[in-house]
């Protein structure tokens, strides 16, 4: 009996991935985030949809910590600790992953030694040993075959001089390396065709696993094609105002946003 | 600084000048000699540079100046052991090493390839008298900068470098100079470095200080390119940052030839690199390329001035400078592009960044161009590192300093690549990171480790 309700307890513990709550941000004084609220548990992905500027990508880059936004209240618990608290880097040692919409260029960083400090960071921080130069690129050969990208691009400089489709590949390819527990793709369709869409698509799903979590941000259903997702939300003018089942995602795509934004407006 | 005017300095020097002309001139030859009154009354109608002036626009040369240095005439018998010369060369870097201490040669510890010529100024005007006379002072005479004059009154000893024709070298030639001795000391080093027709060769000069002292080092060498010679010279400086140091590289390239001038300054407290090159002779390649590193109160001017005398000539320059604390950089970089120099291809850039709000850069590119058939460019940049470059990596787990290292490692990599010695290169990019990380940057296992800089 004892025993049980231990493994209860693991089972609750690890079971909640996110919890965001009542998150409040600003930039410049302009307030973007006005109250979001969200619960992710572990296995799940979560889509969240929204017109332009309604603060979606607020919301990734509040909650990797970039700079330039300020949090003017509420909170969020990553894996049972208070993320806000943390520094960027902590946030993405502990599992936090963002594909980023517009992948930066870092000329005269080679991809290898980016990842593998990336890697060995992580590692540091979770209290295991460097990896040696063989288990690396042993790690890099295995990654990058799941991933499908050209191993030509990882002896490149970061980003530097990719296509947009190389881009988004690169990404799935660093999360690959660095196995999160929640991953934010953020727009990750943005600028890709069909075949890289799916190919992108194809490797996100190949890190799925139930104890990882992922949201997908996008304007559009066609990613969720192929990212199937559990719960979808819809961001309008910094707040979280429907959230429903896969199936929203297509009314969404049939009907628009304007009827989210007069129902919403009229309120 | 001490309280010392700048026209203090330059009567007392000329007195000195004065005073021991006699010795300054015993058992040189005539063709240094000869010139010397001509370099001192130029020294002493001009004064030192001011602040202000074209060349020197935001440095004081005074900073270097205004102590008080011994000075000697003759050699002095200390010499770096061969501990030393040991412990100065470049690990794993098979060369030809000259040491130089205090100005001096010596060849007892030096290993000098057979097919080349090396030794003292003197002893190199003696054997080959005529290529001496025709290149010593030809194009240091043609410079309108007074601290030039001043080591040309007062040279006496320094580096006779002949390469003869077709002269392949087979490894680098480094040259370990070294600043020696417990008191204050001003050196004037001259060098002669002549460059055969068709020869190759890799130069690796090493300015160090084995000591604490304030040392001024005004270093002038001239280089002639011989038509389809091809010439490496890359410098590391790294004297004591309580030390000064102007590096005068005068150039002249004739048809055909090709050079590569690279310039790491890592340490010293004033530093002014003078790096001129006269296009003489067609289809000549220069690539002129310069990092620095000035943190603390550091003050680096690089100036560079490219005379694109005949057509179909290319320049290629690069200068970048990471700055912190409260250093000062400055680069000028004067392209001249005359009326018959049709064909010149010339680039030109210059890129900064200050990592401290403290730190200066002042920038000038400076192109006159009187040919109508050429291709110039030059841009300079200012700026701090990349904050969406830094948020990228943090976000993939890498901490904010590891960041901002590899960040500024990358922006010097742009030189770095350039060197064409391998294992110097990755030598360039250690002594970077331990620079840019706040250690002593020095090679391997130097010995000045332990020092306070």
């Amino acid at each position: 009996m004892f025993a049980l309700a231990v493994s209860v307890c693991i089972i609750v513990i690890v079971r909640n991935m996110l919890t965001i709550k009542d998150l409040r941000a600003s930039i410049d004084g302009k307030p973007i985030l006005k109250g979001i609220n969200l619960h992710i548990n572990a296995g799940e992905v979560h889509a969240i949809m929204g017109p332009n500027g309604s603060g979606k990508s607020t919301l990734s880059s509040v909650l990797t910590g970039n700079s330039r936004f300020t949090v003017d209240g509420g909170e969020v618990t990553f894996l049972g600790r208070d993320l806000l608290a943390m520094p960027p880097e902590d946030r993405a040692r502990l599992g936090l992953f963002m594909s980023f919409q517009y992948p930066v260029e870092i000329p005269g960083v080679s991809m290898v030694n980016f990842m593998r400090a990336a890697v060995n960071e992580k590692r540091k921080f979770n209290g295991l040993p460097a990896l040696s130069a063989a288990e690396y690129l042993k790690l890099m050969r295995e990654k990058s075959q799941l991933v499908e990208i050209d191993s030509r691009l990882t002896s490149r400089s970061v980003n530097e001089g990719f296509s947009g489709g190389e881009k988004k590949r690169n990404e799935i390819f660093q999360m690959a390396m660095l196995e999160p527990r929640l991953s934010i793709l953020d727009e990750t369709d943005s600028g890709l065709d069909i075949d890289a869409l799916r190919i992108v698509a194809s490797g996100v799903n190949k890190l799925k696993t139930p104890e990882t979590s992922s949201i997908v941000i996008t304007h559009y259903q066609r990613l969720l094609d192929y990212i199937v997702p559990d719960v979808v939300h819809v961001l309008y003018n910094g707040q979280i105002v429907k959230t429903g089942g896969k199936e929203l995602a297509l009314e969404l795509e049939e009907k628009g946003y304007d009827w989210i934004k007069s129902e919403f407006d009229n309120k | 600084m001490e309280n010392v005017s700048s026209v203090g300095i330059k009567d007392k020097l000329t007195a000195l000048y004065r005073q021991y002309a006699a010795q300054i001139s015993d058992g040189m030859p005539e063709a240094m000699n000869r010139v010397r009154e001509t370099a001192i009354s130029q020294f002493d109608a001009l004064g030192l540079p001011r602040k202000g002036c074209e060349r020197y626009r935001f440095t004081e040369i005074m900073t270097a100046f205004g102590h008080a240095y011994g000075y000697s005439i003759s050699k002095l018998a200390a010499t770096a052991d061969s501990q030393t010369v040991f412990r100065c060369a470049v690990p794993d870097l098979d060369t030809y090493t000259i040491i130089i201490n205090n100005g001096w040669i010596d060849l007892k510890n030096s290993t000098i390839p057979a097919n080349v010529v090396a030794t003292e100024m003197a002893d190199g005007a003696n054997k080959y008298p005529e290529l001496f006379a025709a290149h010593y002072n030809r194009l240091a005479a043609q410079k309108d900068d007074t601290t030039i004059s001043l080591n040309t009154a007062f040279a006496r000893s320094g580096l006779f470098l002949y390469i003869p024709d077709n002269v392949v070298v087979d490894k680098p030639i480094q040259i370990v100079n070294v600043l020696s001795g417990g008191n204050p000391l001003m050196v004037n080093q001259r060098n002669l470095i002549v460059a055969g027709r068709g020869s190759q060769a890799k130069i690796v000069i090493c300015d160090h200080t084995l000591s604490n002292s304030q040392f001024l080092l005004n270093n002038v060498t001239e280089t002639v390119l011989q038509p389809n010679a091809q010439l490496d010279c890359y410098c590391i400086q790294n004297l004591n940052d309580r030390s000064s140091q102007i590096a005068s590289l005068l150039i002249e390239q004739n048809t055909d030839s090709q050079l590569i001038a690279n310039t790491l300054t890592l340490h010293g407290g004033f530093v002014r690199n003078n790096v001129e090159v006269l296009m003489a002779g067609q289809n000549a390649e220069a690539s002129i390329y310069g990092l620095s590193l000035p943190a603390g109160h550091q003050h680096i001017d690089n100036f560079t001035y490219v005379d694109h005398a005949v057509p179909n000539c290319t320049s290629y320059e690069l200068y970048k400078n990471v700055l912190n604390d409260e250093s000062v950089g400055v680069f000028s970089g004067y392209v001249l592009v005359r009326p018959d120099a049709q064909k010149t291809n010339a680039q030109q850039s210059n890129k900064n960044i200050c990592i401290s709000p403290s730190a200066r850069m002042y920038t000038k590119p400076q192109l006159e161009i009187y040919a109508d058939d050429v291709k110039c460019s030059h841009g300079a940049t200012v700026g701090q590192l990349d904050e969406s470059a830094l948020f990228y990596m943090r976000q993939r787990c890498i901490g904010e300093d590891e960041a901002k290292m590899m960040l500024m490692s990358a922006f010097a990599h742009e030189v770095v690549r350039t060197i064409r010695i391998p294992i110097l290169a990755e030598r360039y990019a250690e002594m970077i990171e331990n620079r840019l990380r706040g250690r002593h940057a020095a090679c391997g296992d130097c010995f000045m480790k332990c020092e306070k800089r």
